[in-house]
């Protein structure tokens, strides 16, 4: 094969490359007039609308960040603060249900901040006419998932609206934990040289939740990942204590995890699209379905900046972990192409990962 | 994964890679063109222009359908969609295109009932479950989606579904290729074949390529390796001064296309005297309407339909993209006013376009050089 291609870009290639550049930096602004679909998919538009609307009007040191969980100093104590809503549809879907899924993912959201979970609370918007059976089930399986995660709920709210103004069953969850380990993680840590690890095979979540809607007369045989990611993120801990971030890959998938570290930290990421664990089954169906399993959503799978030198010793310790026996290095931190991640596919040609601007799956969680 | 990986096997295209430079003449410059937005797709998403040499170019050709629909279209669509008594379904595609007031999308936000259907026949269930309402399927594409709309009416038809119909704006591609030959500001060495359409319509319409315009053409599958072998044969035939119509996708394109597929299309279609192409103006014999047997199912004719023609954007060069005048980033407005959040045009809309296929996957500083960078190991390529 001939080089050459390098050269391919010309000064004037290269001047537009730099003005995008520009233009993506720019504040964000919401120029839709109402909130569409593409809002609330974890890509762009969510982006966009958080950092133009909330953050704008809430902005303050702990929430500037936007990590998954907020880090709070009281006298004696570091703690980790975190909320997150679930309005799956279906609520029930092979391996989990809207109720593991309320608690697996807070407790994710303060693990992966390096905090233990503690205590939970839960929020109930029930629609009029909903099976009670159906809640007691979903009670039942939060009650089993809090046991496994070592956490309570402590607190709680329920709120009834007419039919037609709500879908089932939502649920929101907020959680405290402390963070007991002398470790500072953010995804602006990520420095040149760092390994970038993830914990499993991706995109189980997302896919299952889609084919179990039963739109689509595709099947597989694909369970959810929803998992509690706190023994995990121990078993790295003790392991690595260096770590630099971590972040529980949900919506949007490893793909935007991977474009908020670039932009964090003001560094490239190159990822090998050879190395990144995807199940045959979700692939099947993502190629199918023309989806790009790097945008699929997990519930049990972190991402994990660390050190290169110490890349090989904090995969050692995921895959001594049943949630992390598939863990491994899905690619490295680079200094060239800040604010950019770049795949080197499989047929061997390099392109770009960028946020999604919509979501081909809404609500799976 | 079977019948995948095989088409994506690194050690072969670069076995292939070395054949293709090796037929390059010295200072001879290639131009081809990949009609297919499914192609634009495959091209970027998996790299296949780092195997390519500096003297071959891409021109990403006009084969998006949602690319070519023109402004005045949609908003026909908008309007109808905005009937209270009409409920539209659509493919995802279109849901972002940007008419003069907003997408399908927007529309939806605003409570125009617009329903997202990955087959038409969807929108005869939406039918069935509601029948005071009048489902209205928003047709779009080349002769590859244009069976599944007719096999859906014909369906409808022996059903005897009376609140469906067709809002038809399928194209065909050939009038668009010989539009292309027939543009002065274009100079192209050969043709990529569109691999889907040709599952219908078969090889023999690019006949006349070859022969009037003595330009190459061969159909080619989706994969990358099927793209990289397509430029291989295109480029043995020009090497052999040869202008032939090859068929690489054999596994998938019979050489007489589908006569079901044209039966049904046959049936229930026919051609319109011309059709309004978004940048590439008005082509005669270039679109399908539905036939008047089937009047009961046109939304034409059902509804009123407002029919005004918009201009384009001012700013917006779809239409030099569209024709491979212009690369992608060569538009005035590209990646700056004009991204898939906020697109302008339509090419930055679909995962076809070449626009946003550019922006999603090959907007990047390639600064290294390829062979150095595979020599030292993919992961050392980026630092």
């Amino acid at each position: 094969m001939t080089a050459g291609r390098a050269e391919q870009v010309t000064d004037r290639e290269q001047q537009v490359l730099d003005r995008i550049d520009r233009a993506r930096r720019r504040r964000p602004r919401v120029r839709e007039e109402r909130v569409t679909m593409s809002h609330g998919a974890g890509g762009k538009a969510t982006q966009t609308l958080i950092e133009a609307v909330f953050l704008e009007e809430f902005r303050n040191p702990l929430l500037e960040p936007l990590e998954d969980a907020a880090e709070l100093r009281v006298p004696g104590a570091r703690l980790a603060l975190t909320t997150d809503s679930y309005v799956v549809s279906p609520l029930f879907f092979p391996g989990g249900d809207i109720g593991d899924l309320a608690i697996n993912g807070t407790v994710n959201d303060l693990s992966v901040s390096g905090a233990t979970p503690l205590y939970l609370s839960a929020g109930f918007i029930l629609e009029e006419g909903f099976p009670v059976a159906d809640l007691v089930r979903v009670a039942g399986s939060m009650r089993v998932a809090a046991a496994a995660a070592g956490v309570s709920v402590v607190t709680g709210d329920t709120k009834v609206v007419q039919r037609g103004k709500a879908d089932g069953c939502y649920i929101n969850t907020a959680g405290v934990g402390v963070i007991d380990r002398d470790i500072t993680l953010g995804a602006a840590r990520a420095r040149p040289g760092d390994a970038v690890i993830v914990s499993g095979p991706i995109g189980d979540h997302g896919i299952t939740v889609m084919l179990a809607r039963g739109e689509l007369d595709i099947e597989a045989d694909v369970c959810s990942d929803t998992a509690p990611l706190n023994g995990l993120v121990a078993a790295l801990l003790d392991a690595v204590p260096g770590v630099r971030a971590m972040r529980d890959a949900t919506r949007g998938g490893v793909a935007t995890i991977l474009n908020e570290i670039a932009v964090a930290a003001g560094v490239g990421v190159l990822a090998s699209e050879d190395d990144i664990p995807v199940r045959p089954e979700v692939r099947g169906a993502c190629e199918l379905l023309g989806i790009d399993p790097m945008y699929v959503a997990c519930e049990g799978r972190l991402v994990a900046v660390v050190p290169g030198d110490q890349a090989s010793e904090a995969v050692r310790a995921l895959r001594g972990h049943p949630l992390g026996a598939q863990a491994a290095v899905i690619g490295e931190v680079t200094a060239s192409q800040p604010g950019i991640v770049r795949l080197t596919t499989a047929f061997g040609g390099t392109r770009i990962v960028d946020l999604l601007v919509g979501d081909p799956l809404p609500r799976i969680c | 994964m079977r019948f995948v990986d095989e088409f994506r096997d690194a050690d072969k295209a670069h076995a292939l890679a070395a054949k293709i430079a090796a037929l390059c003449e010295p200072g001879r410059q290639y131009k081809f063109m990949e009609v297919c937005g499914g192609h634009t797709h495959t091209i970027y998403k998996h790299g296949l222009e780092d195997y390519l040499p500096e003297a071959i170019t891409l021109v990403h050709g006009p084969g998006c359908p949602v690319c070519v629909i023109p402004m005045g279209r949609l908003d026909d669509a908008m309007h109808l969609a905005a009937r209270p008594d009409v409920i539209m379904t659509s493919f995802g595609d279109m849901m972002r295109v940007p008419g003069s007031n907003g997408s399908f999308f927007d529309a939806k936000a605003n409570g125009t009932d617009i329903r997202m259907v990955y087959s038409p026949l969807d929108s005869l269930k939406i039918a069935r479950q509601n029948p005071d309402r009048k489902v209205v399927f928003m047709a779009i594409g080349f002769e590859t989606t244009a069976p599944s709309t007719a096999m859906t009416m014909l369906r409808a038809a022996a059903e005897g579904l009376g609140n469906f119909s067709v809002f038809c704006n399928h194209i065909t591609i050939i009038p668009a290729i010989k539009a292309i030959l027939d543009s002065p500001d274009l100079r192209l060495d050969g043709f990529i074949g569109p691999g889907h359409v040709s599952t219908v319509i078969g090889c023999r319409p690019y006949e006349f390529i070859a022969r009037s315009y003595r330009k190459p053409v061969v159909v080619a599958g989706f994969e990358p390796l099927d793209i990289l072998q397509s430029i291989y044969m295109l480029m043995l035939q020009l090497a052999q001064d040869r202008s032939q119509v090859e068929n690489q996708y054999s596994r998938v394109v019979p050489w007489n296309g589908n006569p079901v597929a044209l039966k049904a299309i046959g049936e229930t279609m026919e051609l319109r005297p011309y059709f309004e192409w978004r940048g590439l103006g008005f082509i005669s014999h270039s679109a399908l309407k539905v036939r008047e047997k089937y009047a009961a199912m046109d939304a034409e004719l059902l509804f009123e339909v407002p029919g005004v023609r918009v201009a384009d954007p001012k700013a917006c060069q779809c239409g030099e993209v569209l024709k491979g005048v212009l690369k992608p980033w060569e538009c005035k407005v590209f990646g700056t006013a004009c991204t898939p959040e906020t697109p302008i045009g339509t090419c930055m809309v679909s995962p076809e376009g070449a626009c946003a296929a550019y922006y999603n996957y090959g907007r990047m500083h390639r600064t290294r050089v390829p062979e150095a960078a595979r020599a030292a190991g993919s992961r050392a390529a980026g630092s």
